[in-house]
Formats: C-alpha cells, sequence, structure tokens
C-alpha cells in the first residue's frame, strides 16, 4: 500500500516565539500560547477568524480534559477541527504532520498549533507517570530514575561501550550549538560562549552526561500555522512547504529498547526522505532535537546523515555552526535556546522557516532551500521527522 | 537489606496482573510471565501475550542471573527520597533468559559497575509489603 504523499501539499505560512525565560514569573500556560498565536497569525497575515483548525500540545505542568476547547475560546477561535497532540518532545513535528493531512485533504483551511510550557519548580517530583497500571510507576520509579535524564545517560553510556564514542565528541555538540546560540538574541543562553573544557568540567549529574549535556527545563511559548501553498503567499515571506514526514514509535522506556542505540528514527526519517525525493546529502540545515548531546549524535546517524556508529567522530570531524560546513540547530539547540517544554521541539521548526525564507539575520546558512527536522518525544520513543523546503 | 523505619520513596503498587510478581520478589523468586502458546517470556507482566494474543500465561522462575546492558550513575536525587543515596547505580539488566528489567546494582562502589558485568538479583525487602528486584555483582 503506498500512502498518499503529503509532499508539497502544505505550508507554514505564520510563525511565533517567545523569547524563553526560566521561571514563569506570573504567566501561565495559555498567555504564553496565546502571545505566540498572535505572533503566528500576524507573521501569516491572518486573524482568528481565518483559522479553522487548532492543535495544541499538553504542558509538562498538566493539561486537563477538554484543554483544547478551553484554548479555543481564550483565543477567540470557533475551529471545526482540534485535538491534543501529545508526543512528547516530537508533538511540535507530529501536529505539523496531522496539520498538513487536514490541510491535504481539504478539512481545514488554517491550522493553528501551539506549544508552551509554565516552568513551576514546585512540581518537579510530583508529575510524571503515576496512574495505577501505568508500567513506569509499578517497574522503575522504585528504583530512583531521573526522569529522561537517566534514560538518555543509560543511551549514552551504550553508545560509548558499543562505538567508543566518547565524551569529547558529545560535548563538541553542546559547544558548537552555544556558538550559535550567541547569533540568537532570542536564546537563553545568548552571550555565554563554552568550550569543550567548561562541558567536560561541569559537573557530572548522570553518567556519563554532564550538566552542560543535559537540556535547561524553562517558559515560553511557540506557534506555527499550517494552510495551503495558494494562501502562504498572502504572508508576504517566501513559501516554506513540508516536502516530506515520517513518524514512527517503538517503545516507551528505554528499558525494553534493544538495540538501545537505535532509535526509530530510522524508521521516521527515511519515510520523510523517501516521501521528498532527497537523500541527506541534499540537506543544507540540519534542526533536531537536542534534549542531551547524545540525542544529536543518534538522529545523525540513524537520519542516515553518518554510518551507524560514526556520530561521535562525524560531529567532532564537521563544524556545527551557523557558519560550518555541516549547519545544525542553528538557533543554539533547546541545549542552548532553552527548552520551554514541548514548545523546545517546535523551536526546532520555527528555526527551519526562518533559515528557509532567509530571516536568520546573522546567523543565515546561504542558499539554505532544504531543511531536515527532527522532533523527538520520551526516551528516544516518539519520533517525528521533516522534510522542509523553500518554494522559488 | 535496608529496612528504614519510615521507607519514604516510591513504592509499586501491584495490580490484579503484576501481584504474582510481587508475591514471587517477597518469597525472593524471580518469576516472569511465559506464553504458553509460543513459548515466549515478557517482562512487565500483562494480560496477555503481546505477540500471539494468547491469554494462556504462566509465571516462569528465572535463574536469578544476568548481566548489566547498560548503567547509570546518578549523582544528583532524582526525588527528595532518594538524596541519602547518591550516587548511585540505575541500570538496565538483561536476564540471562533474556527479558531486561530495570533495577539498581548495590554491593559495589558505584565506578566498579560495568556494561557487561554479570550480576545476580538481590531481594530487597524494603517495606513488609514490598520487595524491591536489585543487583550484586556476581561471585
Amino acid at each position: 500500500m503506498t500512502l498518499p504523499s503529503l509532499r508539497g501539499r502544505a505550508a507554514v505560512a505564520g510563525i511565533g516565539e517567545l523569547k524563553p525565560t526560566r521561571y514563569a514569573e506570573g504567566r501561565t500556560v495559555p498567555h504564553l500560547m496565546l502571545e505566540a498565536a498572535r505572533l503566528a497569525m500576524l507573521d501569516a497575515r491572518m486573524r482568528p477568524a481565518d483559522i479553522d483548525g487548532l492543535l495544541v500540545a499538553p504542558a509538562l505542568t498538566g493539561a486537563p480534559v477538554t484543554f483544547a476547547s478551553m484554548m479555543a475560546e481564550y483565543i477567540g477561535l470557533q475551529p471545526h477541527y482540534l485535538d491534543i497532540v501529545d508526543t512528547g518532545g516530537a508533538s511540535g513535528a507530529s501536529q505539523l504532520i496531522r496539520a498538513a493531512a487536514a490541510i491535504a485533504t481539504g478539512v481545514c483551511r488554517a491550522v493553528l498549533c501551539l506549544t508552551a510550557d509554565a516552568l513551576d519548580p514546585s512540581t518537579f517530583y510530583t508529575r510524571g507517570a503515576t496512574m495505577m497500571g501505568l508500567p513506569g510507576a509499578e517497574f522503575e520509579r522504585p528504583y530512583g530514575p531521573m526522569g529522561a535524564n537517566s534514560g538518555y545517560a543509560l543511551i549514552a553510556q551504550r553508545h560509548m561501550y558499543e562505538f567508543g564514542t566518547t565524551s569529547e565528541q558529545l560535548a563538541k555538540v553542546a559547544v558548537d550549538q552555544r556558538t550559535n546560540a550567541c547569533a540568537n538574541p532570542m536564546a537563553i543562553f545568548y552571550g555565554q560562549p563554552i568550550s569543550v573544557d567548561d562541558v567536560l568540567n561541569s559537573p557530572l549529574v548522570v553518567d556519563p552526561l554532564h550538566l552542560l549535556e543535559i537540556v535547561m527545563p524553562c517558559t515560553g511559548g511557540a506557534a506555527f500555522i499550517v494552510t495551503s501553498p495558494e494562501r502562504a503567499r498572502e504572508s508576504g515571506h517566501p513559501v516554506v512547504t513540508l516536502l516530506g514526514a515520517g513518524e514512527a514509535c517503538t517503545h516507551a522506556s528505554i528499558t525494553y529498547r534493544v538495540p538501545m542505540t537505535t532509535s526509530p528514527i530510522v524508521e521516521s526519517a527515511g519515510r520523510a526522505f523517501e516521501m521528498a525525493g532527497v537523500t541527506p546529502a541534499d540537506i543544507d540545515l540540519v534542526s533536531v532535537y537536542d534534549c542531551y548531546t547524545i540525542t544529536v549524535v543518534i538522529t545523525l546517524e540513524d537520519a542516515g546523515f553518518c554510518e551507524k556508529g560514526r556520530g561521535g567522530p562525524f560531529v567532532a570531524e564537521h563544524d556545527l555552526t551557523y557558519r560550518g560546513d555541516f549547519p545544525v540547530n542553528t538557533h543554539g539547540g533547546q541545549l542552548s535556546f532553552g527548552q520551554p517544554g514541548l514548545a523546545g521541539g517546535t523551536s526546532h521548526i520555527i528555526e527551519a522557516v526562518r533559515q528557509l525564507r532567509g530571516e536568520a539575520g546573522e546567523r543565515q546558512v546561504p542558499n539554505c532551500e532544504l531543511a531536515f527536522v527532527n522532533g523527538n518525544g520520551g526516551i528516544l520513543s516518539e519520533q517525528a521527522s521533516l522534510v522542509l523546503g523553500r518554494v522559488e | 537489606m535496608s529496612q528504614a523505619t519510615e521507607y519514604s520513596k516510591p513504592l509499586p503498587r501491584p495490580t490484579l496482573i503484576s501481584k504474582p510478581f510481587w508475591d514471587g520478589l517477597r518469597q525472593e523468586k524471580l518469576l516472569v510471565q511465559r506464553c504458553r502458546s509460543c513459548g515466549r517470556l515478557q517482562h512487565y507482566p500483562r494480560p496477555h501475550c503481546i505477540v500471539c494474543l494468547s491469554q494462556e500465561l504462566e509465571w516462569a522462575p528465572m535463574s536469578g542471573k544476568g548481566t548489566v546492558y547498560s548503567f547509570t550513575i546518578v549523582r544528583r536525587a532524582a526525588h527528595p527520597a532518594f538524596a541519602a543515596d547518591v550516587p548511585y547505580v540505575l541500570a538496565v539488566i538483561e536476564l540471562q533468559e533474556g527479558p531486561h528489567v530495570t533495577g539498581n546494582v548495590v554491593g559495589t562502589p558505584p565506578e566498579a559497575v560495568r556494561i557487561g558485568m554479570p550480576v545476580t538479583a538481590v531481594f530487597d525487602h524494603v517495606t513488609p509489603d514490598v520487595t524491591l528486584l536489585k543487583w550484586r555483582p556476581a561471585e
């Protein structure tokens, strides 16, 4: 069976993103979503009446049943298509795929996609899998896992064992992305360059991961609007379309994933490239989920940018900055831009759209026409891969 | 093993399906579901075999031997109740019979743990009702 192709059927017409801050400082998730939505509507030259679809993602601080209609009312929308999309950190990319399907099938004219979080330190230890019968609460929490941190530490340790990956190679990812963040005034770590020694001298939190290899949760929000390529032209920006998309999920807990060091990105990226009719060698910008340094290394391997197991040497040998030979996460990535909950994953989409439009300012990648975006949820669990391109 | 008067760490809440697993640990037996139809071992427990859909599952005793598939040393408390334990080892153990389980490696300095290290099950009776499955380096 051949799935209907989404290639070129939908465009990202409007983007909106808030500068991350560490804590919420009185702002709420609805407040942050509304601010981001306003920016996206202005960017798309749309008003609430032009939006007929709404996709929201839950906040880490919790989202109740009927959250989507609560947000629709708060924003002033009366959509005929609405849902909560939850693939963890991949939610933004998954929203884009679902919105594109709604546009391609004529279900919607314009779909607003929202992610945001308002960090509340008082809930650090109370959230998580507490529902009776969820296996994580029963078979993992009693042993003191450190949330996603220990999950990715297990993966990194195993990757080092199987392939000889080193802490120096992983640190290079954090350093190059920080260089990128220093060219992005929106980044939470703007103006704070770091070196490989800084990363290696930062405290080990969960071996082998150091503090500066671990994403910092913060507050913020992001929004984008998906519409037809024709309608997108009215925004006045160069049109960025979805050329390829793929999703895959092989597990929830990393305990049961064998082999632990290979992610379902193999399938999701494979489908995205096949739909787009391009290969990794054609890509001008890589904008991929980076909750930890190891995430980037494994994503580059599994998406086919380098051989399996060669991700460590690959990031060491290439310049991943916006002025380098292999630009990755030119906004700083979540490690240096910040991770405002699930909006962190959306930041990779927003940056790709900026770069493809040629609106990335100081950090613009020359002749950027094709971008690969990856959303990653859970512990390398849910994957949503995208190929985005500029329409001439 | 550790017998704190007030155990404040998260505890499992056994379900209708998982109760035999936890009862087994209390009796110092490691039991894993085996499908009578296709022979597959399945951990964690579920109402049926997720490969062949058979509901004919039995509780098979495991050897209690395994190896470290991967591990990390947790150096900051993941939960306030673990603050006194850091640094401690969180590991994925590959049972000799195949399935993977989450656990702690105890009875060794954390720095001595290695991937591939042979380990033996430790039944840690943390409360009168609950026994956790932990691991120590094999003799």
